[in-house]
């Protein structure tokens, strides 16, 4: 099978039930994407699928069609994504190992809305679970990103 | 045998390293700041070996022996250091370093003894200035308790400083310059002419020059690092997905396991099929390990639906089966023979309770058992060869951990090298070495290649060793207009006792524990008694986010808010009358009036508040609620807080924010039942603490008004849930006295 990940394609030879998370970090070495649950509820291994956020932990890696996004693909040190500039400046993370999935469905989540409301962004953020309690910087850095990104 | 051994062996490493090239500068005979006189008695002087600084062709390395586990560790420790070494923020390395004796924690055994942190008399200094020793000579390099900070506050200061010494006698015998004219900046050695050194060329000669005597510290006022906002060392990596945690790490040839034990902890399996496992795609063997099974395969996936095949027949717990059956366990242990401690009674409590007869006010409280549940499942990553072991995990006791594997593979802990990694959470967790055991089992039944063991979640949260629960019977009497008698028995399996016995130990004496937080609180009640009772061990229980501060906080501090409110008098004006320590009472102050105490609500609305007294930090808090028709929503919490110093501002308030969110979250939602000796909760959908929805606006202050510099890890963890609590009174007129509180109110 044909994956292409951070504009890169590769050729795998895997039972089409792994779940794109494990053929991602086991196959082909892309940790950024983290293991928290294997059921989708903690969002830890949130990458996107032909743009949009998917929880590669249940998505079966054989379903998966359009090209796939991970956080090292987002942005790098050197070119950063407008929402890991805001995560660096706010200084988001604690043990940081929720925020690869916290920066992927923020930055899905303005890609498709510019001009979100308080309320829309807490909805859109409360389905990653952050054990170190960050949400109050998450809050604070999702709305910054919206509004560095043009819309409020 | 062993330990006086090791540190031997520790201090000829390190004196060879620095003649092979690279460079330790230790601080070896600077004057150590505890003045006990046992000090005397040691030998060897490995005690004031301080290895913080290498120095390298490459660079310049700072040793962060303390585990990075979130709270931000490697950035504090490393200002600390640099502060004083004079290095440019970022412009050096972070290394964990070796386990070893000379990073004993001086702080963490500081409150084991029987004194309350706001007792600064002779015999209550002179038994925190034991604890230091004693962890010193048993070498306890250990991360936990919030010591981070004040065990390294002057430690590492003096590293540095001892250090840039050296480094300033290395250029002084370079250039013929004097010491006194030379001055240091950004890594360099600036001489009058101003010709710069960078340290990275002195490092060799720094090595031959004798370590001073005496360094001076900087006053905070010429701080360039400390006190500010820093950036933490870790936040861009972090931020771009690129942090390697152990659960991460790759080695050619590498093979991926996952382990399956008995869920009732300790009952061993009795049998298993294997069969449809073994058949499965991508399995490469199972081997069996102590009380369950290994299975190894070349992805971690295909371990894990591997795994899932098994068919282990499970041994009996050795401890009841259900909850209930545990409650009544907790409920049976208020007896005079299972009393544990009793270092609170002041006045005449019995007296006071009988003469008020009918007027006496009680209730019983519960607080359920709490999985740590970190985000990273529990992994380690493990190759057993030739003899030696090779260990990557995140640990909090890398000296514990180094022996318990030796101890397995029957080799000697120096044949075990172990190499720290970051941890995605840890709260407490890894204070346990079970992990990194049964990765060793499975590494030596498959020797010559590392082996990476990963627990599935639901692994991890039916194998933890969770805070306990615990219960409180509780008394009081109030009189005119006041609280004049409060008697708090709390009964509690002993996380102490339990941690001790894996060690292969035994407890002496009580465990202040199961009473911290509350019978060290600062209130001067007439009449005032706080007992311990220790509930025998059923599930092995430890040390959680803030420890038996975590339950008694709510314990407390819930019933003193019933007795004031019974009193008729403010929470806030009751507490500041009764309060006995001066830092205390400006902490509640503070909370008052950030928080506008006392102004008026709107309807439906409610303010809680409560203080506990942990780790040396008095905080207080108060949580602001709404009673919608949707549920119940905390809308701001206000923190008030005093820990001497403010290294890094904004970590310090990230750590705060964390604390209560961790609080909070827990005292919702949060926790872990029995049925079948096994616990009923799985995987997040059913143990999640609160969301980003729920999560309220913080306002935190630190006040900066004492000497002693304190942790801020968990001391905002204790109050959060007994505020939420006296909120949720103060809105709806429920006094809820169980945790979780959803079992009787709703959340929106």
């Amino acid at each position: 099978m044909r994956l292409v990940v951070n504009g890169q394609p590769h050729e795998l030879d895997l039972e089409p039930e792994m779940p794109l998370l494990w053929a991602l970090r086991d196959e082909l070495g892309i940790t950024g994407p983290k293991y928290g649950c294997g059921v989708g509820v903690c969002g830890a291994c949130t990458v996107h699928v032909g743009g949009k956020a998917v929880r590669s932990c249940s998505a079966p890696v054989g379903s998966v069609k359009e090209p796939v996004t991970t956080i090292e693909g987002l942005g790098t040190r050197e070119s950063l994504h407008p929402v890991q500039k805001v995560w660096i400046e706010l200084q988001v993370a604690q043990c940081g190992y929720c925020q690869s999935g916290q920066i992927m469905t923020a930055a899905a989540f303005l890609a498709g809305n510019r001009q979100p409301t308080d309320e829309q962004i807490d909805q859109a953020m409360s389905a990653n679970l952050c054990r170190c309690g960050t949400y109050p910087r998450i809050r604070a850095a999702v709305r910054r990103a919206a509004a560095a990104l043009g819309g409020r | 045998m062993g330990r006086v051994r090791t540190i031997a062996r520790r201090t000829f490493l390190i004196g060879t390293a620095a003649v092979a090239g690279g460079l330790v500068v230790g601080a070896i005979a600077y004057h150590w700041p505890l003045k006990n006189p046992l000090l005397d008695d040691l030998d060897e002087g490995d005690a004031a070996l301080t290895p913080y600084v290498r120095i390298d062709r490459n660079g310049i390395t700072i040793i962060t022996p303390r585990a990075d586990l979130g709270q931000g560790a490697y950035s504090m420790q490393a200002a600390l250091v640099a502060e004083e070494l004079d290095v440019a923020w970022g412009s050096f390395s972070v290394e964990p370093g070796l386990p070893s004796a000379a990073y004993y924690n001086g702080a963490v055994l500081a409150e084991g003894f029987p004194f309350a942190a706001t007792n600064d008399g002779f015999l209550a200094n002179r038994a925190r200035g034991m604890g230091g020793v004693i962890s010193k000579l048993i070498g306890l390099q250990i991360t936990g308790g919030s010591s981070t900070v004040p065990d390294g506050y002057e430690k590492l200061r003096m590293a540095g400083a001892v250090a840039r010494q050296l480094l300033l006698a290395a250029a002084a015998k370079q250039t013929g310059v004097a010491v006194s004219a030379l001055r240091t900046q950004d890594g360099e050695v600036i001489t009058p002419n101003g010709d710069r050194i960078p340290y990275r060329t002195l490092g060799a000669a720094a090595a031959q020059m004798r370590a001073p005597s005496h360094v001076t510290l900087k006053d905070p006022t010429e701080w360039r690092l400390l006190g500010q906002p820093m950036q933490r060392l870790d936040i861009a990596e972090k931020s771009t997905g690129v942090t390697k945690y152990g659960i991460d790490l790759r080695f050619p040839g590498m093979v991926y396991a996952t382990v399956r034990t008995n869920p009732r902890i300790g009952g061993g399996m009795l049998s298993v099929d294997d069969a449809a496992a073994k058949a499965a795609k991508g399995v490469i063997t199972i081997v069996p390990i102590t009380g369950g099974v290994g299975v190894i395969a070349d992805n971690s996936w295909r371990a894990f639906q591997a795994a899932a095949l098994l068919q282990p027949q499970w041994g009996p717990a050795p401890y009841p089966s259900t909850s209930s059956e545990i409650w009544e366990n907790v409920a049976a242990s208020f007896t005079d023979d299972l009393k544990d401690s009793r270092f609170k009674n002041e006045g005449n409590v019995d007296g006071a309770i009988s003469s008020a007869g009918a007027q006496a006010l009680s209730a019983e409280y519960r607080v359920p058992f709490l999985a740590h549940a970190a985000l990273e499942p529990l992994n380690a990553i493990v190759r057993f060869d030739e003899g030696a072991l090779a260990i990557w995990t995140g640990t909090q006791v890398p000296r514990f951990l180094q022996e318990a594997a030796a101890k397995v593979a029957g080799i000697h802990a120096d044949d075990v090298t172990l190499h720290a990694q970051i941890s995605g959470g840890s709260f407490g967790r890894r204070l346990e070495t079970d992990y990194v055991v049964q990765a060793v089992e499975v590494a030596i039944a498959y020797p010559g290649v590392p082996v990476k063991m990963t627990w599935t979640r639901e692994e991890d949260m039916t194998h933890d060793f969770p805070r306990p629960l615990a219960m409180a019977r509780a008394r009081g009497v109030v009189q005119n207009g006041q609280v004049h008698a409060y008697a708090l028995d709390i009964a509690s399996p002993s996380v102490s006792a339990s941690q001790t016995s894996r060690l292969g130990a035994s407890l002496p004496g009580p465990d202040l524990g199961i009473v911290a937080g509350a019978w060290d609180q600062p209130f001067a009640i007439p009449h005032y008694r706080v007992t311990g009772y220790r509930v025998p061990e059923t599930v092995p229980v430890s040390a959680w986010r803030s420890v038996g501060a975590s339950a008694n906080g709510f314990l407390h501090e819930c019933f003193l808010d019933e007795l004031i409110h019974a009193a008729g008098a403010d929470p806030l004006r009751e507490r500041i009358r009764l309060c006995t320590d001066d830092a205390s009472r400006r902490v509640l102050e503070a909370v008052g009036e950030m928080s506008g105490w006392g102004t008026p609500l709107a309807a439906g609305r409610g303010r809680g508040l409560a203080f506990t007294l942990s780790f040396g930090v008095p905080v207080a808090e108060v949580v602001e609620v709404t009673n919608t028709p949707a549920g119940i929503t905390i809308d701001r919490v206000f923190v008030a807080c005093e820990v001497g110093r403010v290294l890094d501002p904004v970590n310090f308030e990230s750590q705060v924010e964390g604390g209560v969110i961790w609080g909070l979250g827990h005292a919702m939602n949060a926790e872990i039942t029995y049925a079948d000796a096994m616990p009923e909760q799985t995987n997040f959908h059913q143990f999640y603490g609160m969301n980003l929805g729920q999560a309220p606006v913080i306002v935190v202050q630190a006040l900066e008004t004492v000497h002693q510099v304190r942790g801020i890890g968990e001391p905002p963890v204790p109050p959060a849930a007994p505020a939420l609590a006296n909120a949720i009174f103060a809105a709806t007129g429920q006094r809820v006295r169980e945790l979780p509180l959803r079992k009787h109110v709703r959340f929106a």
